[in-house]
């Protein structure tokens, strides 16, 4: 159990980092460096204490119950080729770590950069380790996110925007493909978990589906590992800080793809599909990349079509499929990783030492930086496969798969020399790499002096080079056991025999090689001059540019094909589309409702009821005077409104519903000012629209008018048909019976608010808190139309009267009810769980208490007196309200149990005290801050507009 | 009684109706408004309609569901007036903004004329 643990942990570990190193001051280059590197060396630690248990085919698996009840589990397992791969993230990520804190510079923010690494290297675990195939996909959309935080990072920058979005849209929409593709085979093998289908090959393979399953797979693969036609991202990723570049988009990220394929070959390979589509789709991502690396000017750029170059190598062996091409492939990843993440540090170093990273301006800094030269050199000797060096050997491998692998097809006949080609080219480019950077003549016209990075800079790339080195000498003591336990773990434990050595006596792949070097040499040696300074890749590659055909698909995609399908699909207009709903809406209800058998009996008016008739006479009045004025006299339809909004609170009074009728009539103020403030910015309509009497407008009206007639008629039919018929048992009955029983409260409706269905409430506070927000946010940069900026007349006379006299005697009552209102406030809230009243009202009722102040007196005048921080009030509001939810964790209850008990306070009695009601002191809180917030943030608008100069204020000047 | 409640709910939502298709986008939210009160005295008579019976309980002993109005639809009544005081004030502050930006009331931001 404690090896399950740790594999948990290893996931866990890094996000809990990445949350602590976002909260670290902006400066803390130093703490950064140290959490990030601990992470890392606990992840080390960690892998180091699970070896023996992968060692050898051995594999660990530990399931996590997370949502038990629809079957979702945390499954993580970890076998040889996880543990490896683990190890390289881990690994190369301590180095970036310690790189990163020498690379940026004194302004860039690194909590940013390190909680994002951190939170990188968490993804990646997640995703190396994952034992259910939907997780590994979800793992895989988060990296793919993280990456972009990260290409972005420098977002004041163009190109690192627009790279972070295309790497984002390619790697991502792959991703979805990917997630397709696992469903599918989820369904086919009819489960999840990894390991059943890593032993269903023959079933997913034989299944008619196979090859959209494959091709679907194969989308997020390549997507992600940068295969030829998706490349094009990887090159504009560059944008990235370079211990980005490094860790993410050289050593570990991009090799997902590669990942992916090696782990599902067992269950997806060894088709003629597969080996024509993943070798072929290689061998031409490997060719590109190498051609085009050769033109490159920028370092990185060099780097990152080398890497394209090195991902499609490693793809094409996947492709090919045999034990030996998977050893060779895995031992590449590692290999792969080690040399360019040193390489990229080193470009690195170049870039920050020398301001540059233009190959056509550097020269001869070998003399500058010695040190940083020569491991640059070993380095990218390792990456043109010198002998010696780790890059050769798993070349030679890639060679000896591509010559020995025989099944007849052109694609296999072709292989070897499209292998020596692309080797050549790999050669040419790292020549061109070490003579035009580090030898020549002493650049002049560099924007610094180079020279010498900080020791520990270069500390990460001289352990990579070592490493490159000790793996290149001596590659079975430093790697066989591991690469064994990672071959053992895809292939099964009969691996065929295989040796990692230096000297296989001269064969083929060692021909291939000398071929190889020395053509690399002569294609980068006799048109040198014309490489150096010609333009970045020959004319056909230029034409061939997939980045430059990114943004017009993106455009078209997200722009042009979206704006076609809404001019054909959606109505214009929101009249227009108001209109569908509500014609929807009737439809709907009229298909539902009309075959159902309607005979309802006439219901009898008696005398008693006469009151109620007059009532609503009145009410349905107003509503149809409010719906008539609306449109010219703004402040009329206002009143009338109130009116039918004053009579539907008398019904829930006549009609038992007491706290409705309290919280209806509160609401009702609030709205009311709330509109009373808005009125002011809209335009002034003292004369008639023009046009509004011609006939089209009038028809219009008339077929609206129909609508909403037969909407009335429609509704009163319905309610009078339900109202006619006998309630069948309600859930309401159980409501009643233990309310008071299992609630402790006897107003069972504020017990149902607060108790039974709590997390309803919570739900309704949040949704009020996120408008209240809103509001707050779309009212900061409110611009008012030019003709409502002036102060309204009667403002303006008021003014002149001084407006403390003209409001006198109002003000001084408004100011003196501030107190009772409160009293007021309290009284609901506290009666609330056994008589009308509760958290709303007496949230409504509070907001409207400070509100009359702003009535009273004008606006700077309270704000020097009263402190209103609604944010507060309604972030304590929701804060309360969670933590007494959780609260009921500790007791090991479900979320929002309440508990309750009567106390006995001296003088006042017995007082109903529950947990509900600290939530409810949470609804309380958070309805006063979000409506204090609405109100407050609309009644501003006027103060910014029209900063007040009172006479009174322009007199003492003078 | 029933009739009446009928009859009243059928002129709010006819009202609210009317105005939610009206071009002013005054119009419109003084629509919502109406129709908000129409939808909720709906709701709230789904639980049909008791005289003096206020769902406050005595304390223990035996209750009779019967002598009581229904909690239910008033418990979702009372939230769905404080969540459409909080739309009203979102499409406010929407519509002033608006306003603000585009020059006119049109809900659509131009008139119809442009």
């Amino acid at each position: 159990m404690v090896e399950q643990n740790l594999l948990l942990l290893l996931v866990l570990t890094p996000f809990i980092s990445a949350a602590l190193a976002a909260t670290l001051p902006v400066g803390s280059r130093n703490a950064e460096t140290w959490l990030a590197g601990l992470t890392m060396a606990v992840a080390l630690g960690i892998l180091a204490v699970l070896y023996p248990a992968v060692a050898e085919g051995g594999r660990i698996i530990g399931e996590f119950e997370w949502a038990d009840s629809i079957g979702l589990d945390l499954t993580f397992r970890i076998d040889g080729f996880a543990w490896l791969f683990m190890v390289l993230v881990a690994g190369i990520g301590m180095l970036v770590i310690l790189y990163a804190r020498y690379y940026m510079g004194p302004d860039d923010p690194v909590p940013r950069l390190y909680s994002c690494l951190l939170a990188f290297a968490g993804s990646m675990a997640g995703l190396i380790l994952s034992g259910n195939i939907i997780m590994l996909v979800v793992f895989w959309e988060l990296t793919s996110l993280v990456s972009f935080l990260l290409i972005g990072y420098w977002f004041h920058r163009q190109d690192a925007r627009d790279g972070a979005r295309m790497a984002l849209v390619v790697t991502a929409s792959g991703g979805l493909c990917l997630l397709v593709a696992m469903v599918l085979i989820g369904q086919i093998v009819g489960s999840y978990q990894l390991d059943d289908v890593l032993k269903a090959g023959t079933k997913i393979t034989a299944h008619p589906l196979y090859p959209v399953v494959l091709i679907l797979f194969l989308l997020g693969a390549f997507t992600k590992s940068a295969q030829f036609p998706f490349h094009f991202w990887l090159p504009n990723a560059m944008a990235a800080p370079t211990p980005v570049s490094s860790y993410l988009h050289s050593a570990t990220m991009v090799k997902a793809g590669v990942f992916l394929l090696l782990r599902f070959h067992p269950a997806l390979g060894g088709t003629d599909a597969w080996f024509q589509i993943v070798t072929g789709i290689g061998l031409i991502t490997l060719l590109l990349g190498a051609f085009v690396a050769l033109f490159k000017h920028d370092l990185k750029g060099m780097l990152a079509y080398s890497t394209i170059s090195h991902l499609g190598l490693i793809t094409a062996l996947a492709g090919i499929g045999t034990p030996l091409a998977v050893i060779a492939a895995v031992f590449h990843i590692v290999n792969h990783a080690v040399f360019k993440a040193s390489l990229f540090m080193a470009a690195g170093i170049i870039d920050h030492e020398a301001g540059t990273r233009d190959m056509r301006r550097l020269s001869g800094l070998a003399k500058f930086m010695p040190i940083t030269a020569s491991l640059a050199i070993i380095a990218s000797a390792a990456m043109a496969g010198v002998p010696l060096l780790n890059g050769f050997l798993s070349k030679e491998m890639f060679f000896d798969a591509a010559y020995t692998h025989h099944n007849g097809s052109l694609l296999d006949n072709a292989a070897p020399y499209i292998a020596v080609l692309a080797g050549a080219f790999s050669a040419a480019y790292s020549l061109r790499f070490i003579i035009t950077v580090f030898f020549g003549p002493k650049a002049t016209d560099l924007p610094h002096e180079p020279h010498e990075p900080h020791h520990l800079m270069r500390l990460p790339v001289g352990l990579l080079v070592a490493i490159c080195l000790a793996v290149g000498i001596a590659p079975q003591v430093m790697l066989g056991p591991w690469l064994e336990s990672a071959a053992i773990a895809i292939l099964g434990p009969d691996l065929p025999y295989y040796s990692l050595k230096i000297w296989h006596g001269v064969n083929a792949p060692l021909i291939m090689s000398i071929i190889a070097m020395s053509l690399g040499v002569l294609i980068y040696l006799l048109p040198r001059r014309w490489i150096d300074a010609g333009e970045e890749g020959p004319a056909l590659m230029r034409a061939l540019n997939f980045g430059a055909m990114f943004d017009p698909a993106l455009h078209l995609f997200t722009k042009r094909l979206p704006q076609a399908a809404l001019r054909l699909l959606s109505a214009h207009g929101l009249q227009a589309q108001l209109r569908a709903m509500v014609l929807m809406g009737m439809a709907g209800a009229y298909f539902a409702l009309g075959p159902l058998e309607w005979n309802v009996p006439m219901p009898e008016v008696n005398s008693r009821e006469l009151v109620f008739a007059l009532l609503w006479i009145v009410g349905g009045a107003c509503a149809i005077g409010a719906a008539w004025q609306a449109k010219y006299h703004r402040f009329a339809a206002l009143v009338l409104m109130g009116g039918a909004g004053m009579v539907t609170c008398a019904t829930f009074v006549w009609l038992s519903a007491p706290d409705l009728a309290v919280t209806q009539l509160l609401v009702e103020i609030a709205t009311t000012t709330l509109l009373l403030l808005g009125m002011r910015w809209l335009p002034k309509r003292d004369q008639e629209i023009p046009g509004d009497e011609k006939f089209s407008p009038r028809l219009r009206r008339f077929r609206d008018l129909l609508i909403a007639v037969f909407c009335g008629v429609g509704m009163t039919a319905i309610s009078l048909a339900v109202l006619l018929t006998k309630p069948g048992n309600s859930v309401g009955d159980w409501f009643l019976r233990h309310s008071y029983v299992e609630g402790g409260g006897t107003n069972v409706v504020n017990v149902i608010l607060v108790d039974f269905r709590a997390f309803d409430t919570f739900g309704e506070i949040a949704v009020l808190a996120i408008v209240g927000l809103t509001v707050y946010a779309l009212l900061r940069r409110f611009r008012p139309a030019p003709e409502s900026v002036e102060r309204p007349r009667p403002q303006l006379e008021a003014e002149e009267q001084a407006l403390e006299s003209y409001l006198f005697v109002p003000a001084v009552i408004m100011q003196w009810m501030f107190a009772p209102i409160i009293a007021l406030a309290a009284y609901l809230f506290f009666r609330g769980h056994d008589l009308p009243g509760g958290g709303f009202a007496a949230g409504v009722t509070f907001a409207i208490g400070l509100l009359l102040q702003y009535v009273a007196a004008n606006v700077r005048w309270v704000e020097a007196r009263l402190t209103i921080l609604p944010v507060r009030w309604m972030g304590a509001g929701i804060c309360i309200a969670a933590a007494t939810g959780a609260g009921s964790w500790i007791f090991g209850m479900p979320f929002l149990t309440t508990h309750y008990q009567y106390l006995d306070i001296p003088m006042i009695g017995k007082v109903p005290a529950s947990t509900a009601m600290l939530f409810d002191l949470g609804v309380f809180s958070l309805v006063v801050g979000a409506i204090v917030i609405m109100l407050i943030a609309i009644a501003h608008q006027s103060l910014r507009v029209a900063p007040r100069t009172r006479p009174s204020d322009a007199e003492e000047k003078e | 009684m029933e009739l009446i409640l009928a009859i009243a709910i059928g002129i709010l939502t006819g009202s609210g109706v009317w105005l939610l298709l009206r071009p002013r986008s005054y119009q419109v939210i003084v629509g919502l408004c109406l129709l908000a009160y129409g939808v909720n005295l709906f709701i709230f008579a789904m639980g049909r309609l008791y005289v003096g019976a206020a769902p406050i309980m005595p304390k223990g002993g035996f209750v009779d569901p019967t002598a009581y109005a229904d909690p239910l639809p008033q418990a979702l009544v009372l939230t769905a007036i404080v969540i459409s005081f909080a739309t009203t004030a979102l499409f406010l502050v929407v519509m002033i903004a608006s306003r603000g930006i585009t020059g006119t009331d049109h809900v659509d931001g131009k008139e119809r004329s442009q």
